[in-house]
C-alpha cells in the first residue's frame, strides 16, 4: 500500500496501513510541535466568533440528589435483545453500548444484563445471605451486619459466556454496533467482603468441595463453584463503583468471581450451600456447556479466555475522511493481566504494538491506543491480545475449528474491521 | 523464613479462633427449617430428592395446559429452548443432552413455568420430569419418577464430557 501523496514528512511508522509509531500519540507530538507540524488534520473552528450562547445569559439549575447524564446524551443506551419477544421477556440481554464509552469503567447504568428470569424486586430488609450444608456453623446474614465487615476493592471485567455469540454463529457477518456484537461486557469497581471471611466464619468442613450459589429471582438461578475459588478471590459484592448494587446487577449483594464466565457471578445472592461435589445445575448442564467439533462437550469451563477488541473506530460508525485517527479499544482475561496487545491496519499482513493504558489490572479490562495515519483506502483493522499467562487471542477459523458450529459460548476470536473507502465500518469475518 | 514459618504454625494452631477474628462475626445461626428448598440443589446421586411421583403420562397434561406456549406442542418446537431433541432449534436439549435427570426435577420446581416459578407440587415436577424424559426416548411410558427412579436413569450423553475444571482448572479451554 503506498501513501505517498498524503504522507506528511514527519510522520512515523510502525507497520502497514498507516499505523503510527507510539512516539506519535498525542502528548508526544504537541511536545515536539504540534499536530499542524505533524501534518495531522486540525478540527475546524465552530461557529462565529463573539456570540454568546443562551446559557451564559440566564441563571443555572439548582442542585438535584442525583445526578443524571445530559439530555443530549440519551441515545447512549443499552442495547435490549428479547430472544422470544413476549413469549418470554423475562429472558433478556442488554449490551453495553462500549462503541459510545472511552476508559475503562461502565457506567453502573449501562453495565450489561443477563436476565434468565427477569430483575426481581428484592427487599433490602428482608434479604438475607445462607451460609449452610458442609459447614460447622449454618449462618445467615442481613445487609446491616455485613456493612460492618471489613471489606475490599477491586476493579474486575465481567463478561457473558454468551458475549459475541452473532459472530460465532452466524454464517455471514451482523452489520451492527459493539453494544449489539460484543456489549455483554462491562467493568466496574466492586466493594464487598472477602467471600472467605464470610465461608470461615461458618467454618468449612474438610469434605465442602464445591459451593452452590444461588440468587434470589424468580428462577433462583444456581452455580456450583469449586471452594477454591470462593476462597481464593470471591467477593460478596455489595457496591458497585462506589453506590450500591445496581437492581439490574444484583442488588442488594451479589457473587463476584473475578474472571469467571458472568453467569457464575450470581445475582441477588441468598445462599451458600457447602457440598463434596458439583450439583450440575441447570445452567452448567446445558446452557453454558460447550459441544465441540467431535461431538463431545465440556464442562465447568470457568474463565474467560483473552480477548481484545478495537471499540473506536468499529462497525456502524463512519469515518470523517482521511487523516490521523487514534484507534482505541479493550482488551481483557479471565486468568490474570493484559500483557500486550497488537494492531493490524492491513488486514494482518503486519502488527505493530499499541500502548496499554495504565493501570494494567488482572482481570479487569485495559484500554489500549495506537495512532493511526489513514490514508482513505479501504483497509482492515485488527487486534490481538495476549495475557501474562502467554495465552494468545485466536482468529476466528482456528476457534471455530474447535467447536460444534452450534456452539456460540467462549468466542475470543479476532475482531477484523472493514474501512470502506467511503468511510464505513464493517463487521468482517477473516 | 524461619519466622514466617513459625507464625503460620502459630495461626494454624490457633485455628478457628483466627478465622473468626478476621471479621466482627455477626452471622446468625440458621436452622433447617429456615432454609427453603431452592437454597438447596437436588444431587445427581438424588439427595435431596422428596416424597412424591409422576408419570408421563400425567407430564402430558401439565405440559400441554402450562409449558406449550414456549416450548412446542410436543416440546420440541419451541420457540424457547425446545426440551425434547432433537429439534431444529436447540443443539441442547435437556431431556437427552442434561448428563442428569436429576436436573430436570429441580429446574422445573424450581424455576418453570417461567411465569409462575414454584408454582408446581412435587408430584407434578416429577410427572413433568418423567414426560420429557419419556419424550426424548430415555424412559418408557409406564415409568413413574420418584426420589429411588429419577437418579437412576441413564442419561445418554452422560459420559460425553470433558470436565475442563478437573482437568485443568481455571485455564481456559
Ligand atoms: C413463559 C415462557 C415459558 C413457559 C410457560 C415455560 N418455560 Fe420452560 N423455559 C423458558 C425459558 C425462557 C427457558 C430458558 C431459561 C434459561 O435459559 O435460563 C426455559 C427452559 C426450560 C427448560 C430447559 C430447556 C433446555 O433444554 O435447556 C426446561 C426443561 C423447561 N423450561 C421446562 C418447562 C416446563 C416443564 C414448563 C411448564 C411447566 C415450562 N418450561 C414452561 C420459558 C418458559
Amino acid at each position: 500500500m503506498t501513501n505517498d501523496i498524503n504522507e506528511p514528512t514527519a510522520l512515523d511508522y510502525a507497520a502497514g496501513g498507516g499505523l503510527l509509531s507510539r512516539r506519535m500519540l498525542l502528548g508526544t507530538i504537541a511536545a515536539s510541535g504540534g499536530a499542524m507540524a505533524a501534518g495531522l488534520a486540525v478540527p475546524h473552528r465552530a461557529g462565529a466568533q463573539g456570540v454568546v450562547p443562551e446559557w451564559v445569559t440566564v441563571a443555572g439549575h439548582r442542585a438535584r440528589g442525583y445526578g443524571m447524564p445530559a439530555e443530549a446524551e440519551a441515545p447512549v443506551q443499552r442495547a435490549i435483545i428479547e430472544p422470544w419477544q413476549d413469549v418470554a421477556p423475562e429472558f433478556s440481554l442488554s449490551g453495553t453500548p462500549l462503541q459510545r464509552l472511552r476508559g475503562t469503567i461502565t457506567p453502573s447504568g449501562l453495565h450489561f444484563e443477563v436476565h434468565h428470569g427477569g430483575r426481581p424486586d428484592v427487599d433490602p430488609d428482608q434479604h438475607r445471605l445462607m451460609i449452610h450444608g458442609l459447614v460447622d456453623r449454618p449462618l445467615q446474614f442481613d445487609l446491616n451486619s455485613l456493612e460492618r465487615y471489613p471489606m475490599v476493592t477491586a476493579t474486575h471485567f465481567l463478561e457473558c459466556a454468551g458475549n459475541s455469540l452473532v459472530n460465532a454463529v452466524m454464517p455471514e457477518p451482523l452489520q451492527a454496533g459493539c453494544d449489539v456484537i460484543h456489549g455483554l461486557l462491562s467493568n466496574s469497581e466492586w466493594s464487598g467482603v472477602p467471600m472467605s471471611v464470610l465461608m470461615d466464619e461458618a467454618g468449612v468442613q474438610p469434605e465442602g468441595k464445591w459451593v452452590v450459589a444461588v440468587g434470589s429471582d424468580g428462577p433462583s438461578l444456581a452455580r456450583s463453584i469449586p471452594i477454591e475459588k470462593i476462597m481464593e478471590d470471591g467477593i460478596l459484592a455489595l457496591y458497585q463503583n462506589g453506590e450500591r448494587i445496581r437492581p439490574e446487577q444484583g442488588y442488594p449483594m451479589r457473587l463476584l468471581l473475578p474472571g469467571f464466565e458472568g453467569n457464575m457471578n450470581v445475582k441477588w445472592l441468598t445462599s451458600l450451600w457447602v457440598t463434596d461435589a458439583p450439583a450440575h445445575t441447570k445452567h452448567e448442564s446445558g446452557e453454558y456447556t460447550e459441544i465441540l467439533a467431535d461431538g463431545s462437550s465440556v464442562k465447568f469451563t470457568f474463565a474467560i479466555g483473552v480477548k481484545s477488541l478495537i471499540t473506536h473506530p468499529s462497525a456502524t460508525m463512519t469515518m470523517s475522511g482521511p487523516g490521523f485517527y487514534e484507534i482505541s479499544g479493550l482488551a481483557w482475561s479471565g486468568v490474570g493481566k493484559v500483557a500486550r496487545v497488537e494492531v493490524s491496519a492491513d488486514g494482518g499482513a503486519s502488527w505493530a504494538d499499541a500502548e496499554l493504558v495504565e493501570p494494567v489490572l488482572p482481570r479487569a479490562l485495559t484500554r489500549f491506543r495506537m495512532p493511526w495515519q489513514w490514508d482513505g483506502s479501504p483497509t482492515i483493522l485488527m487486534s490481538r491480545a495476549h495475557d501474562d499467562t502467554g495465552a494468545l487471542q485466536p482468529a476466528r477459523p482456528d476457534w471455530k475449528a474447535r467447536y460444534h458450529p452450534s456452539n456460540f459460548l467462549h468466542y475470543n476470536a479476532i475482531q477484523p474491521w472493514n474501512v470502506t473507502a467511503e468511510g464505513e465500518v464493517q463487521n468482517v469475518y477473516l | 523464613m524461619y519466622t514466617s514459618k513459625a507464625l503460620s504454625i502459630i495461626l494454624i494452631a490457633a485455628g478457628s479462633q483466627v478465622a473468626l477474628a478476621e471479621g466482627p462475626d455477626l452471622g446468625q445461626p440458621l436452622t433447617s427449617d429456615e432454609i427453603p428448598f431452592y437454597a438447596t440443589y437436588v444431587m445427581p446421586d438424588g439427595r435431596g430428592l422428596p416424597e412424591g411421583s409422576g408419570t408421563p403420562a400425567e407430564g402430558a397434561e401439565i405440559f400441554a395446559a402450562q409449558c406449550t406456549e414456549c416450548h412446542g406442542i410436543t416440546g420440541t418446537e419451541g420457540p424457547v429452548m425446545p426440551p425434547v431433541g432433537p429439534n431444529e432449534i436447540w443443539a441442547k436439549p435437556a431431556g437427552s443432552y442434561w448428563p442428569y435427570a436429576t436436573t430436570l426435577f429441580d429446574y422445573i420446581r424450581r424455576a418453570m413455568p417461567l411465569d409462575h416459578p414454584k408454582s408446581l407440587s412435587n408430584d407434578q415436577a416429577y410427572a413433568l420430569a418423567a414426560f420429557i424424559l419419556e419424550r426424548n426416548g430415555v424412559i418408557d411410558a409406564d415409568t413413574a419418577m420418584t426420589a429411588e427412579t429419577l437418579p437412576m436413569v441413564e442419561m445418554p450423553n452422560r459420559d460425553n464430557f470433558v470436565d475442563v475444571w478437573a482437568t485443568q482448572g481455571a485455564k481456559p479451554w
